[in-house]
């Protein structure tokens, strides 16, 4: 167990290490001159020349990597073009909004995808695990912006049952302000007990998170009844029929804990694929996430920022799947064996 | 006398078999039909986009301004937008630019991603090691995110789009044919291949490559539709293709603050995203479900 995850962890650590790389080189491929971007557009050949050093452009590419990397480490993720304020400060805001958009998303994911996959498994090859199975295929495959449009034009212009946009109604600031302790507002709304503010975000919620859950669902849906129609073909179901459990008892008491491991890790992977979606759903719904500060950023070519928002997802995505496969340690006995 | 070359005489080859395996079974899956029937549909019709839209001249930068956001009618079955085109004619235009970009990443990602895994699975050792660290790294990013990072830095166009899916797609396959390849570098036959002296490049391109192909189309398959909306994504934030180019994803993000007025604007060009996505989906499906192995060979 301590040997798997030492190992495991060093497999992380390198991982990481490669992200930062290929970012960096990302980055230094940006067209244009940091330091004219830095010096501003009136510096003199000496301005731009201190302007280098300062920034060291002029050490070669290998010692510009070392310091991208010591800053990095030291909390120093450059300072964003078009909000004037460091990175690591945007991202402290941006970062949990879409953490609060995505996780209600996954749990949406969670609650209807793994019984619609255990419903479709029950009646495997019959009518209800063909809809079952082709409904959740439609789900993955619908453009998520085309289901923002459509959800947001229906049940908040039309209807008029949610607001169009924004994360909580802003006039609620002024009333019962918001102390932040986690920067996710549902969370910091409920430990604060502040029920405006949480009533507020959780209105506001429902609509993008259910549009960025439809591919989680979907795809989640597919794997249960994939992985469960699986185990409840092996010898050992085969006997618990024998023994007379019903066959969906077979399935709820037998099949679905040893296809918790594919699920799980099908949700690490989700959970980063759909950190992006929702860049789309947020700028539609104008939530104040990653996505919405990806998109001004890469409208003002401001590569800190990008580079900011680019890191972090792939760290969370590496993080992710270490405690996925750190939880499958404890779901899965099996598991370590290997 | 004629001189048989040594490959032939390797018994157990299955270069190929899936093929006239799944002829058979292919026909009996009702979703792999259903998918390369849509799919059919939109390939013909993309390449006789000119003789069956009414305005063939709108697939480009036609501007009609006193016939700008028509309702759909008799004259524009999709109504117009903001600047007068016909939806339905820069639709079916759409689709030439949607399998142009599955084609060339699938293409590109293949071409890379088999040949590195390949070599990596037939060699194994610290090769197999490296590689796959690597594709580690680029699997961290989710498609979409690295294709935004690089689409900044390079001037957004179709071309880029194309690579930057690219740049994220290529380490599935070779995730993929890496382990087939190291599976086919174990059986029987190859120790044959090894036997007969034959050199390790004409082993791995002439034995392994062909008998890993099997996954590596199913694969395809099922990432067609995920490439046709991560590029419509990426057009969509105005990275991808660009105006006047007929790109779906584009389309919709043009008509996207229209959508409560002019709805047609966005819905037409993103349910050909949808139906496009969908079709693939299931040709993959259909295809996985039929060639998967634990079906055996009778059933």
């Amino acid at each position: 167990m301590g040997r798997y995850l030492v190992r495991r962890l060093a497999q992380a650590a390198l991982v990481v290490v490669g992200v930062v790389v290929l970012t960096f080189i990302v980055v230094r491929l940006l067209p244009g001159d940091p330091a004219a971007a830095y010096a501003g557009p009136r510096a003199s050949p000496e301005d731009l020349a201190r302007a280098r050093e300062l920034l060291g452009l002029d050490k070669p590419v290998i010692a510009q990597l070392g310091m991208y990397m010591s800053g990095l480490v030291q909390g120093d993720w450059g300072t964003s073009l078009h909000t004037r304020l460091p990175v690591t400060h945007d991202l402290s805001i941006a970062f949990p909004a879409s953490l609060e958009l995505v996780g209600t998303a996954l749990i949406f994911a969670v609650l209807i995808g793994i019984p619609l996959g255990l419903l479709a498994a029950r009646f495997f090859g019959s009518p209800v695990d063909g809809a079952v199975r082709l409904g959740s295929m439609f789900a993955a495959a619908f453009p998520v912006f085309l289901l923002a449009l459509i959800v947001q034009n229906t049940f908040a212009t039309k209807l008029g049952w949610f607001p169009v946009a924004g994360e909580y109604d802003s006039k609620l600031d002024s009333t019962s302000p918001l102390h932040l302790y986690t920067n996710i507002t549902i969370v910091d709304a409920f430990i604060t007990g502040n029920w405006p503010i949480f009533l507020s975000t959780l209105h506001h919620l429902i609509l993008p998170a259910l549009v960025v859950a439809a591919y989680p669902i979907g795809v989640v849906t597919q794997m249960t009844r994939a992985a469960v129609s699986e185990e409840a073909s092996l010898d050992h179901a085969r006997l618990e029929r024998a023994l007379g459990f019903a066959p969906g008892q077979v399935l709820r008491r037998f099949s679905f804990r040893p296809s918790l491991n594919p699920i799980l890790t099908l949700l690490a992977l989700v959970f980063a694929y759909s950190l992006v979606n929702a860049f789309l759903v947020e700028s539609i719904f104008n939530w104040p996430g990653l996505g919405n500060y990806a998109v001004a950023s890469i409208r003002s070519l401001d590569t800190a920022a990008v580079a900011g928002v680019t890191l972090i997802v792939a760290l969370a995505y590496v993080i992710a799947n270490l405690l996925v496969d750190i939880a499958q340690t404890f779901i899965d006995p099996r598991v370590r064996l290997s | 006398m004629t001189i048989i070359p040594p490959e032939e005489l390797i018994p157990n080859d299955e270069r190929f078999a899936f093929l006239s395996l799944a002829r058979g079974r292919l026909r009996g899956q009702k979703m792999f039909v259903a998918g390369a029937v849509v799919l059919l549909v939109i390939v013909v019709m993309a390449i006789l986009a000119p003789w069956i839209t009414p305005y063939p001249q709108d697939a480009q930068g036609g501007v009609d301004p006193v016939n700008s956001l028509l309702a759909p009618s008799s004259q524009h079955w999709f109504g117009t937008d903001q600047v007068g085109r016909d939806v339905y004619t820069r639709v079916v235009f759409g689709a030439r630019t949607s399998l142009l970009i599955v084609f060339s990443v699938l293409s590109l990602s293949v071409i890379i991603g088999v040949t590195l895994g390949v070599i990596a699975g037939y060699a194994g050792g610290w090769i197999r090691d490296l590689v796959m660290r690597v594709t580690d790294v680029f699997l961290a990013f989710p498609a979409l995110l690295l294709s935004l990072a690089l689409c900044i830095v390079l001037e957004p166009d179709l071309k880029t789009a194309i690579l930057a899916i690219t740049v994220t797609w290529w380490p599935w396959y070779t995730r993929l044919a890496a382990g087939v390849a190291a599976s086919i570098s174990g059986r029987a036959y190859m120790d044959a291949v090894r036997a007969l002296g034959i050199s390790p490049a004409r082993a791995v391109f002439r034995h392994v490559l062909p008998n890993s192909l099997t996954p590596v189309i199913v694969q395809l398959s099922l990432d067609a539709g995920g490439i046709i909306l991560t590029a419509a994504a990426l057009s969509f934030l105005g990275l991808g293709a660009q105006e006047p180019t007929a790109e779906w994803g584009l389309m919709v993000s043009q008509g996207q603050d229209l959508f409560t007025t002019a709805y047609w604007v966005s819905l037409y060009p993103g349910l050909a995203i949808l139906i496009a996505a969908f079709a693939f989906n299931m040709l993959g499906e259909g295809m996985r479900t039929a060639l998967d192995p634990r079906r055996g060979f009778t059933s």
